[in-house]
């Protein structure tokens, strides 16, 4: 197996554990961890791709990474708000229990 | 080889226990522990800034959000019983076929093999490249973030007394 090969495999494997979060746990707060550890995947790809790809002194995969890491702050940010909101509006983070579409 | 498997399996041990544990603070800590893999991942793999700009964002950053999100939406009492989400079964299964489906690909494609020397793309290049080819894509990012966090706190803050329950 080569490097490149047993690097991908970790990400797969990184990417399913947080597909088996989100899909599986009911709590809001695990379900955008899972997320963020499969966006974590997805950049472990690109470092990959980028060190034993045909061209590493071009650095594209670092740079999308850096662009990908400022994305992913956002979005924590905007999806920790979100489960304050959604703990204020009915006292708990449990998804099963958001059912009202109406603010 | 050797680094990577033991970088791969801390990893993916401290993710897996984090995700199946019932307190929320464990698995924010455990969380916090398997992002500190991902950057060694990064510094294994000769991408220093990445790895350091991991340990800034994930372990500095986004830890702290998430343990101020999970303190400040923590029940009152302790639940009396665990809420069963009913989706278990399906979800290891969506799960494992996506990890079969993965790895198979993986596997059998013709991807490139042997261990070339590190490519030297340091600090120097990478600022160079930022602030070169892609400094409109980073003042995007940087408009991205300022209406992000503007968002994140006028949904946090909520609109007052509508809001009571």
């Amino acid at each position: 197996m080569s490097p490149l090969q047993a690097c991908l495999l970790f990400s797969s494997a990184l990417f399913s554990l947080g597909l088996i979060a989100v899909l599986v746990r009911s709590n809001a707060i695990l379900v955008l961890l899972g997320v963020e550890l499969m966006l974590n995947a997805a950049n472990l790809n690109f470092i990959a791709f980028w060190r034993y790809g045909p061209a590493p002194a071009e650095g594209h995969g670092v740079v999308f990474v850096v662009f990908a890491l400022a994305v992913a702050a956002a979005e924590a940010a905007v999806g920790l708000a979100l489960v304050i909101a959604l703990h204020r509006h009915q006292r708990n983070v449990r998804l099963g229990d958001a059912r009202r579409l109406h603010g | 080889m050797i680094a990577l498997a033991a970088i791969a399996l801390g990893t993916l041990a401290a993710a897996a226990v984090a995700l199946a544990l019932r307190d929320l603070i464990h698995s924010a800590l455990l969380l916090i522990a398997s992002w500190v893999g991902i950057a060694a991942f990064y510094l294994w793999a000769g991408a220093e800034f990445i790895a350091f700009a991991q340990v800034l964002i994930y372990v500095g950053a986004i830890s702290m959000v998430v343990l101020f999100a999970v303190l400040l939406t923590r029940p009152p009492t302790a639940p009396a019983t665990p809420v069963r989400s009913g989706r278990t079964v399906p979800g290891f299964l969506a799960g494992g076929a996506v990890l079969g489906l993965l790895a198979g690909a993986v596997l059998s494609s013709p991807l490139p093999a042997g261990m070339g020397a590190a490519p030297a793309f340091g600090v120097r290049e990478l600022g160079l490249k930022l602030l070169g080819p892609h400094a409109g894509a980073l003042l995007a990012t940087g408009a991205l973030l300022t209406v992000a966090l503007l968002g994140a706190v006028v949904l946090a803050a909520g609109r007052g007394k509508e809001d009571a329950p």
